[in-house]
């Protein structure tokens, strides 16, 4: 009873927080309600059980992310939206048409919480049950991520430093020299 | 119709976040806005999935004594690799920004496209 | 921000603070919720927090461009390197169960040497990206 209470109350705060960027101009309010939003979602994971995923969510989503927009609006020194120009009806009735889609999408959805769905009966009992006598390690999320789904992650790894990479073809161009120069005492 | 409400209620507002961001996407011109835009469809997927994988009275996929249920952990590994590829997918577009803005002298995407078309 | 005499003392403070938690959480990832993921982000974060409150210059003194470069480089070897180690032995791409005379025990390594190789690229990649948006604005 509680957990529902504190779901539908984040919940209620995310629809919040996301109405107010759509309406707000000033970007630096814009990135702070931003923050706020993944600090949110982070505590809605909590409360579905999913701490590992919370933890990424609330480093990446609130700390790293939010670093990163504000040194963008920093170098870009541009501080407020300009008011739009024209109403804008076509995006909204396909908002619109797409959303009312999905909703008629996931009408046969099984219930929220239901033990007896598909999604928790083909594959998922086998590594809840195998995981601690194959690999020996309590949490099934670090070993279905690093040993049964191990190529994954090293695509993952990949694309992680494939976007260093590229950053720093764009914008390190203070960053490419080759070793400690002997002007920089 | 009750319990259609309290067994969907979850997924319907996750929709109504994901059309909330893709709007802001496709209606409006600044660029940073585009791109938080594209982060908040981003994290409302990512409920969608582990809304998906949540089983009621059970606990976090740690297995420890006096515990029998547990959240079925795939999506938790699925949605583990998406947020981290999303914060390096921002970190490109953000580096992409600053390129235009010195490119071009400013992020409105309409005044963009007028400095093309006048060329 | 470095004339402020509490920021100043803070940042001393919780740099090593925040350092040995993220070496928490990448060594226990698999007994509690955590990994390599959250352990280089968390200290990456530590040095973003030290360079906010003394400067670009000071943290670039600390930990030079090049070294980052190497550890991005270094992590991804790490991983695929042990891929080729078990191929090397005999078994497929990234089989663990060669590791040690015990299937579970050689798992358990796998899984440990994997996470490690996660950890240092993801904080390098992480730091060298605030590196590059830092300076941008000066030179």
């Amino acid at each position: 009873m509680i957990d529902t209470l504190i779901d539908i109350t984040l919940l209620a705060f995310l629809t919040i927080t996301a109405v107010a960027i759509i309406r707000m101009r000033n970007l630096f309010v814009i990135i702070m309600l931003f923050s706020l939003f993944s600090l949110h979602s982070a505590g809605l994971f909590v409360v579905m059980d999913a701490a590992d995923v919370a933890f990424t969510e609330a480093a990446v989503g609130a700390g790293i992310s939010t670093v990163l927009m504000l040194g963008t609006l920093a170098l870009t020194k541009n501080h407020e939206e300009k008011r739009p120009s024209h109403h804008a009806r076509l995006p909204m009735v396909v908002v619109l048409v797409t959303g009312g889609a999905l909703i008629y999408g996931t009408y046969d959805i099984p219930s929220f919480g239901d033990p007896a769905s598909p999604a928790q009966t083909h594959v998922a009992p086998h590594y809840i049950e195998h995981s601690m006598e194959d690999t020996s390690a309590p949490n099934i999320v670090t070993a279905v991520l690093a040993s049964y789904r191990g190529y994954d992650t090293l695509g993952e790894v990949t694309v992680i430093f494939t976007a260093g990479i590229g950053v720093m073809l764009l914008i390190g161009g203070h960053l490419m020299r080759r070793f400690r120069q002997k002007d920089d005492r | 119709m009750i319990d259609i409400i309290l067994g969907h209620y979850n997924y319907w507002i996750v929709i109504l976040l994901m059309m909330m961001g893709f709007y802001t996407v496709i209606s409006r011109s600044n660029l940073i806005k585009k791109i938080a835009g594209i982060n908040i469809f981003q994290t409302s997927v990512f409920l969608l999935y582990i809304s998906i994988g949540y089983v009621e009275d059970g606990t976090a996929p740690i297995i420890a004594e006096g515990y029998t249920t547990y959240s079925n952990p795939l999506p938790h590994v699925l949605i583990l690799t998406a947020i981290v590829v999303g914060v390096a997918t921002t970190a490109l577009g953000l580096a992409l920004v600053v390129r235009i803005k010195e490119a071009y002298g400013t992020i409105e995407e309409d005044e963009i496209h007028d400095q093309d078309m006048s060329l | 921000m470095k004339h402020n005499l509490i920021l100043r003392l803070i940042a001393k403070y919780l740099f090593p603070v925040i350092a040995l938690f993220a070496f928490y959480v990448q060594f226990h990832g698999d007994y509690g919720p955590g990994g390599g993921f959250q352990a280089g982000v968390i200290l990456s974060v530590a040095f973003i927090f030290y360079t906010l409150v003394f400067g670009l210059k000071t943290t670039e003194e600390i930990l030079p461009p090049y070294v980052l470069r190497i550890l991005a480089s270094t992590g991804v070897l790490i991983y695929a390197g042990t891929g080729v180690v078990t191929m090397l032995m005999g078994g497929n791409f990234l089989d663990y169960d060669l590791l040690s005379p015990k299937p579970a025990a050689g798992q358990h390594l796998g899984i440990l040497v994997i996470e490690l190789g996660v950890g240092i690229t993801v904080s390098s990649v992480m730091l060298m990206i605030f590196y590059a948006f830092a300076g941008r604005g000066r030179s």
